[in-house]
């Protein structure tokens, strides 16, 4: 398993206090290496919440989490900032680029990070563009890209240091439905070529391209049949 | 670190206006420092360099009553205070700083100098040893300077600087006419060149009464006739010759003592004091900068002005960039690495501001060096400590923000969005 989480609460707030609101009630979650995994809900069930916590963003109430066998929860900040840096990717509904940065700058900061040469920078995050079909666009910057673009540009920037798993909180969100297309066929392939994903979406169209889905209520998680539709 | 100074530079021009408004506080204080630092360093040069020019290295030691010099003319012989003995002045020339030592009398002019009908209404009257002009550095403009012979003899010569040429001769060549000194005729033999003066900025009465030591409109008579024209059991001034510059001071103050322990006068404020011109410079140089260290201290202020409007708006970009900040934090950004960005960003900030500063404190010093006519000097290790100094405002005023900046939680920042 590459995620393992058991019994995970988070309550927002102090608890028992009145405004404490339990947003993941008793979670359990495994992921093994290569699934491809959704994770349905209405808005306000937890889903965002739980995404932050296997991505190592937030820490939950109370549970247990392992990622790859490491005990997440006993990690330092230097080590949760390495293990995301590393090994997990992140795209969101809102892509979050900067303006300033053209595209292949904006892919290349995490190899910056990761204390890559300039060089091999631009080489690794060339490669990536090319991958989500943006190879025309490296000097782009993000106001001359469309949504569809801006996130093919996010997710270039989320692979370019391989990592194990990408984490996707509502990547179409804010997409029309053939640029949705184009990012569901893009995920595909990146799951074929052997990256774990696990995507969040209250689209059960799009929770569709998942090999496995889970459907999200109230911070409860239950197993939903893979494939099958989701009434929200 | 490159990436991060590629970052504060984009950074700061995304907001020209901005990082140019935040900086101003940085460019006035640095520019202020600069200044002023270039203003004094201008003044102690010049006042060096005069010095040095004149290449006198004169020291002119000179009977005092309290503050002013005592004047014969009007009080006579003081009791306890005799003739500079011989001996005394072998004393003097044998101490190391000394080259060399002469004697002369002096009294003002009051309406006794005459030439023809014209009459001279201030000036001095020296009687002074040969070796006088080669001790004080003067040197024959017009005919000649005095001779042992004229001593000897007790020719009645004189020779007048260029002052008195200019007032009773309209300098006409004044060789060979006779002018009357207290009755006593005495025949111009030569006119001494006035030595390359000290011209210091004059700003206040203290500097004045400092630097107001005109020996302009000087008639000089041998040594050896002033027994003639006044007394000859007046007591002498001396004029003494420093080996060096920097010797001035040392052999000043040495001769005074030598002179004061001869002397006994009944009147205890009479005392012999030297007129020690790198004294008065030093002195000069100490109330410049002692007004100057205020003007700095005002610089000091604005910078930490500067420095406290530098973390102000380094907040704000906190704040406006937080999504930014939560984005790099969740993609595997340390919290280091964004504390160092920041710190770049707000060290770059001032840092430009310093450079900015030093090149309009520069700007600064040359026009006011124009409008007020004071020398200028820029001081290169000054600008390089000001560009250092104003880099360190940065670091230091950029702690807080860079601080909060870095412990963002990452969460917080991706949905404030
Ligand atoms: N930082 C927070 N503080 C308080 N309540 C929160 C916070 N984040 C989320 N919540 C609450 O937790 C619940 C789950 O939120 P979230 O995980 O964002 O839901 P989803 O992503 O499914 O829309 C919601 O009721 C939300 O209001
Ligand atoms: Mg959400």
């Amino acid at each position: 398993m590459i995620v393992k989480l058991d019994n995970i609460f988070k309550t927002y707030g102090e608890s028992g206090s009145e405004i404490s609101v339990p947003a993941l009630n008793d979670v359990s979650l495994s992921v093994a290496q290569g699934e491809y995994v959704a994770i349905m809900g209405p808005s306000g069930s937890g889903k965002s919440t739980l995404m932050n916590v296997i991505g190592c963003l937030d820490k939950p109430s109370s549970g247990s989490y392992f990622f790859e066998n490491q005990d997440v929860l006993k990690l330092k900040d230097k080590q949760l900032s390495d293990l995301r840096l590393h090994s997990i990717g992140f795209v969101f509904q809102s892509f979050y680029l900067m303006n300033e940065e053209t595209a292949l700058e904006n892919v290349a900061l995490p190899l910056s990070y990761a204390g890559v040469p300039k060089k091999e920078r631009e080489k690794r995050a060339a490669e990536a563009l090319t991958k989500v079909g943006l190879a025309e666009r490296i000097k782009f910057r993000p106001d001359q890209l469309s949504g569809g673009q801006k996130q093919r540009v996010a997710i270039a920037r989320a692979i370019v240091n391989n990592p194990r798993v990408l984490l996707a909180d509502e990547p179409t969100g804010a997409l029309d439905q053939k640029s949705g297309a184009a990012i569901m066929e893009l995920f595909q392939k990146l799951n074929d070529e052997g990256t774990t994903i696990i995507m969040i979406t209250h689209d059960s169209n799009i929770a569709s391209h998942a090999k496995k889905s889970y459907l999200i209520v109230d911070g409860k998680l239950l197993e939903g049949p893979s494939g099958q539709e989701v009434d929200e | 670190m490159f990436e991060n100074l590629r970052l504060a530079f984009r950074g700061i021009w995304t907001h020209k206006l901005r990082s140019f408004l935040t900086m101003l506080g940085i460019i006035i204080g640095i520019a202020a420092i600069i200044a002023i630092v270039s203003t004094i360093e201008g003044t102690n040069q010049q006042i060096k360099e005069n010095l040095i020019g004149s290449g006198s290295n004169a020291v002119d030691i000179a009977i005092f009553q309290g503050e002013w010099e005592y004047e014969f003319e009007w009080s006579g012989i003081p009791e306890g205070v005799s003739v500079i003995s011989d001996e005394t002045i072998k004393e003097i020339k044998d101490l190391k700083e000394v080259k060399n030592v002469s004697r002369y009398n002096k009294r003002n002019v009051f309406g006794n100098v005459f030439y023809k009908d014209k009459n001279l209404t201030t000036g001095f009257i020296k009687g002074v040893e040969p070796d006088y002009f080669e001790t004080a550095n003067f040197s024959a403009l017009k005919g000649r300077l005095f001779t042992k012979d004229d001593e000897k003899k007790f020719r009645r010569v004189c020779v007048v600087d260029e002052s008195i040429m200019e007032e009773l001769f309209n300098n006409e060549n004044p060789i060979g006419e006779i002018i009357e000194v207290d009755d006593t005729p005495y025949t111009i033999v030569g006119v001494v060149a006035s030595r390359s003066t000290f011209e210091p900025v004059i700003n206040t009465i203290e500097d004045y009464a400092l630097y107001h030591q005109d020996d302009s409109g000087t008639i000089y008579i041998p040594h050896a006739d002033w027994a003639i024209s006044y007394c000859f059991d007046e007591p002498e001034n001396i004029m003494v010759q420093a080996k060096s510059t920097d010797d001035m001071t040392a052999a000043g103050k040495k001769a005074t003592d030598i002179l004061n322990k001869k002397i006994h006068p009944e009147d205890e404020t009479l005392e012999y004091k030297s007129k020690d011109l790198l004294e008065q410079a030093m002195k000069l140089q100490q109330l410049t900068k002692s007004t100057n260290s205020m003007l700095i201290w005002i610089a000091a202020i604005s910078l930490l002005v500067g420095g406290i409007g530098v973390m102000n708006i380094m907040l704000v970009s906190v704040t406006e960039r937080t999504s930014e900040i939560g984005l790099k934090k969740a993609i595997g950004a340390r919290k280091s690495k964004v504390m160092w960005q920041f710190l770049t960003e707000a060290a770059v900030l001032t840092s430009l501001g310093g450079f900015l500063g030093v090149a309009s404190g520069i700007g600064l010093a040359r026009i006011i060096s124009i409008v007020a006519g004071t020398p200028v000097a820029i001081s290169w290790p000054a600008a390089i400590v000001a560009v250092i100094f104003s880099t360190v405002i940065g670091v230091v005023f950029g702690i807080i923000p860079s601080h909060q900046a870095a412990n963002l939680n990452p969460i917080d920042a991706l949905r404030s969005n």
